[in-house]
């Protein structure tokens, strides 16, 4: 076998690339076992083999996180998995995670010189093949910290925004709490992102990666009503803060029906499910199984929807969007997945009224078909109601995953935080909100958005949050003219 | 952080009293907030309001009336044992404001709602006056503390083992007709048709009612939406906005309804499971 290096471009153009190895969609969608099974070694180092090293990087620039992508790659391609996962790692705290979640289409791979001509380099799934690896090899690696800075800082929620920050921070020295209001540690990546998209293994593992260094994690307590942030920082001797506590409270649509008995917002389906893992023949917690589910949105988080609903036993499992395939924000994977594992796409299809039983139980969906009109203001052609078109789903399931908005808790109780008029949160250039040393990320402050940029989100408010800290310090030397020990941060090895 | 339990007492039939250890909780909690709890690491998470918060001993007491087996799992625990998970407190504070002469109805283990709301109500130098119900007698509780803070205690039986005979309800239309001062508000907690009756009776005379209600949850954050209910024809989570809601705009039909959402998955795992209690979301 050539080596990497010695390969030329119009070899490297001749491999096509790999898929990824699968469990069979009969199978799977009856179990929660993750779907994709990764590649193996020899596969991954052909895939890898694809990249044309070329100058322009368009793929790093399409990244959230700036991931120094050809130079993972071409470790893999040459074999050197170790290396892979060094610069891998770098650059991003948690690639098994978002090696398994990112929309790559939409990111890295829509950018691959490859694409234009076929098929773009696999970067999602060499990702994942790095991280994975890394998982099994270099279980004891502990990154190098920063020495101890003395500040402390605290993180309000342990999704991808949260952990990326708390990661970051005490590798920089900082002393990181960690807030979760759930029992559990992930945010989304537990309660939203099911099983056999993200097995929970791989985040309880960066969670007590976290942990082992140095990373304090507090589940149980809701910022917002526990503790208030001026408690955090006029008692608890919190000097900074990083807000990112997700989106919030679900959306529902507002049509008639929505509180009968098998109406679910897709967050409650799914934190059943996922976190509570009502899934389980002896799990405490119930969950209805539905004969019949529709599930109503186009996202990842309908796709989740849907795909549990089947994995509960539904048949059909429907899932009804407003515009068609072509405008669905889903990742591609999953809704191929989806749609290998038998769901059935009710495309161009606006749920009108759900309907009832004498009993309160929902027994169907009343729909209008739609088509395509004129594009709106997202640039996606607006789906119009034909009229006369209204017909009848039955179910006995109904999950809608249309949308969040902002959770009011934190602000209610932290007037001093300035909002929008959809009540996320409004920050600077550096994420700082407008109360000083508070800074905020993800969907608290995008909206609902993607993991990955929550991790980049994580990633930039920490580096920001060093330097504020950093500065403060220096504006405190500069008074008291005290020089080294506590309060005074070292700049070590990042 | 597990929560030890301090004290453990049986204050009613299948109605247990726990005092644990909750020093995150104790910080801010005010009259009508409630917790979210679970028994074991596996267990489901059940709202139980709190009873009563001691900050110096850093404690707060739960009520819980063993209805389902997440419920029986707590009622089970004895003194010494551990709580896995309490998060709190939840919900809005109970407005208490200087009204006159406020009256409090409890039924059931609704009673435990309803203690700290006197303690609050007195503290701002309302009279007031609680009426509590039970099946009978053992079924009363929290008659004795109450009788120290409220200027009066009526409790009411089904079968007239002690106290008023009747309904709450009947009770507090003998009250409101015979009371020297006139009641300006009722303050209700309980099962859905008991304070959906209130308020019916209270609409007519015009008098502010507000209800504590007690709808299935998961997170207590505003997250899953589950706890939504109609509230003047608007949507309202009761977590986030409530617990406690005027009494007179409640859809208490729909809330007595959507909380039979788990009843036949219970009936039918109680043979095969130990604990499958979505009902245990009721104990509030």
């Amino acid at each position: 076998m050539a080596e990497n290096g010695k390969l030329k471009p119009a070899e490297r153009m001749k491999i096509q690339r790999q898929a990824m190895p699968a469990r069979d969609a009969g199978v799977r969608s009856r179990c929660f076992e993750e779907v994709n099974l990764g590649l193996p070694e020899q596969i991954a180092m052909e895939e890898a083999k694809r990249c044309l090293e070329c100058k322009d990087r368009k793929c790093v620039t399409g990244c959230p996180v700036q991931i120094d992508i050809p130079a993972f790659v071409t470790r893999v391609a040459a074999g050197d998995f170790a290396g892979a996962a060094e610069v891998l790692l770098n650059d991003n705290a948690l690639p098994g995670i978002s090696g398994r979640v990112c929309p790559q289409e939409k990111q890295c791979e829509v950018l691959c010189i490859r694409a234009k001509k076929g098929e773009p380099v696999a970067i999602g799934y060499l990702e994942r093949f790095v991280a994975d690896w890394a998982s099994e090899h270099r279980n004891g690696h502990v990154a190098t910290l920063a020495s101890p800075t003395g500040f402390k800082v605290a993180i309000v929620g342990s999704g991808p925004a949260g952990l990326t920050a708390a990661g970051e921070l005490a590798k920089k020295g900082h002393e990181v709490t960690v807030f979760e209001a759930f029992h559990k540690p992930g945010g989304v990546l537990v309660y939203g992102i099911p099983e056999f998209r993200l097995p929970k293994e791989i985040v309880r593992k960066e969670v007590e990666s976290l942990k082992a260094i140095g990373v304090k994690i507090e589940c149980n307590v809701v910022i917002g009503r526990t503790y208030t942030i001026d408690d955090l920082m006029k008692e608890e001797g919190f000097q900074a803060v990083f807000i990112a506590n997700g989106a919030g409270l679900p959306v529902f649509m507002g049509i008639p029906g929505e509180n009968l008995k098998g109406v679910y917002s897709a967050n409650e389906y799914l934190t059943r499910v996922n976190l509570m893992k009502a899934y389980e023949a002896n799990s405490d917690t119930p969950v209805l199984r539905a004969k019949k589910a529709v599930v109503i949105g186009g996202g990842n988080t309908a796709m989740d929807g849907v795909r549990t609903a089947r994995r509960l036993g539904a048949d059909p499992a429907t899932l009804v969007y407003r515009r068609s395939r072509a405008e669905m924000p889903a990742r591609i994977e999953e809704v191929h997945h989806a749609e290998e594992e038998g769901v059935v796409f009710q495309m161009l299809t606006l749920p009108i009224e759900i309907l009832g039983d004498e009993k309160g139980w929902v027994r169907g969906l009343k729909c209008q078909k739609m088509q395509l009109g004129e594009p709106d203001k997202s640039g996606r052609a607006r789906p119009v109601p034909i009229p006369g078109s209204e017909f009848e789903i039955p179910c006995d399931v109904v999950v809608e995953a249309i949308g969040t908005r902002a959770n009011p808790l934190l602000t209610q109780t932290t007037p001093d935080l300035k909002v929008n008029e959809k009540g996320y949160l409004v920050v600077d250039a550096d994420n700082m909100t407008s109360k000083a040393g508070v800074f905020a990320g993800g969907d608290i402050v995008r909206g609902a958005a993607t993991v990955i940029l929550a991790m980049g989100d994580g990633k930039r408010t920490a580096a920001t949050m060093d330097r504020y800290l950093k500065e403060k310090a220096q504006r405190h030397e500069g008074g008291s003219g005290k020089t080294g020990g506590a309060g005074i941060p070292s700049v070590g090895r990042q | 952080m597990s929560h030890r339990v301090i004290e453990s007492e049986w204050l009613a039939p299948e109605v247990r009293r726990l005092v644990v250890e909750a020093p995150h909780v104790v910080r801010h909690c005010g009259p009508g907030q409630f917790v979210i709890a679970r028994a074991t690491s596996e267990g489901e998470r059940i709202p139980l309001t709190i009873a009563h918060a001691d900050r110096q001993a850093r404690t707060i007491t739960l009520i819980i009336q063993a209805v389902g087996c997440s419920t029986r799992q707590l009622c089970a625990l004895e003194k010494g044992s551990e709580i896995s998970d309490i998060v709190g407190p939840l919900g809005k504070t109970t407005d208490i404001e200087h009204v006159g002469h406020a009256v409090i109805v409890g039924g059931g283990v609704g009673t435990a709602v309803i203690y700290p709301q006197a303690t609050a109500l007195k503290a701002k130098g309302n009279r007031v006056s609680a009426i509590i119900g039970g099946r009978s007698r053992p079924y009363v509780i929290l008659e004795k503390e109450l009788g120290v803070i409220c200027d009066a205690v009526y409790p009411c039986t089904d079968d007239g083992s002690h106290g008023f005979k009747g309904f709450v309800t009947e009770r507090l239309k003998q009250l409101i007709e015979q009371a020297e001062q006139k009641v300006e508000m009722v303050l209700c907690a309980g099962p859905v048709p008991m304070m959906r009756a209130v308020a019916e009776l209270t609409r007519p005379m015009g008098i502010h009612t507000v209800a504590s209600l007690n709808p299935i949850m998961v997170d207590g954050t505003g997250m899953c939406g589950g706890c939504r209910v109609q509230v003047g024809g608007q949507m309202l989570f009761a977590c986030v906005d409530g617990p406690e809601f005027d009494a007179h705009k409640v859809d208490f039909r729909e809330l007595a309804d959507r909380l039979t959402t788990y009843r036949d998955q219970e009936r039918v795992a109680k043979g095969n499971h130990p604990c499958r209690s979505g009902a245990a979301a009721e104990v509030r």
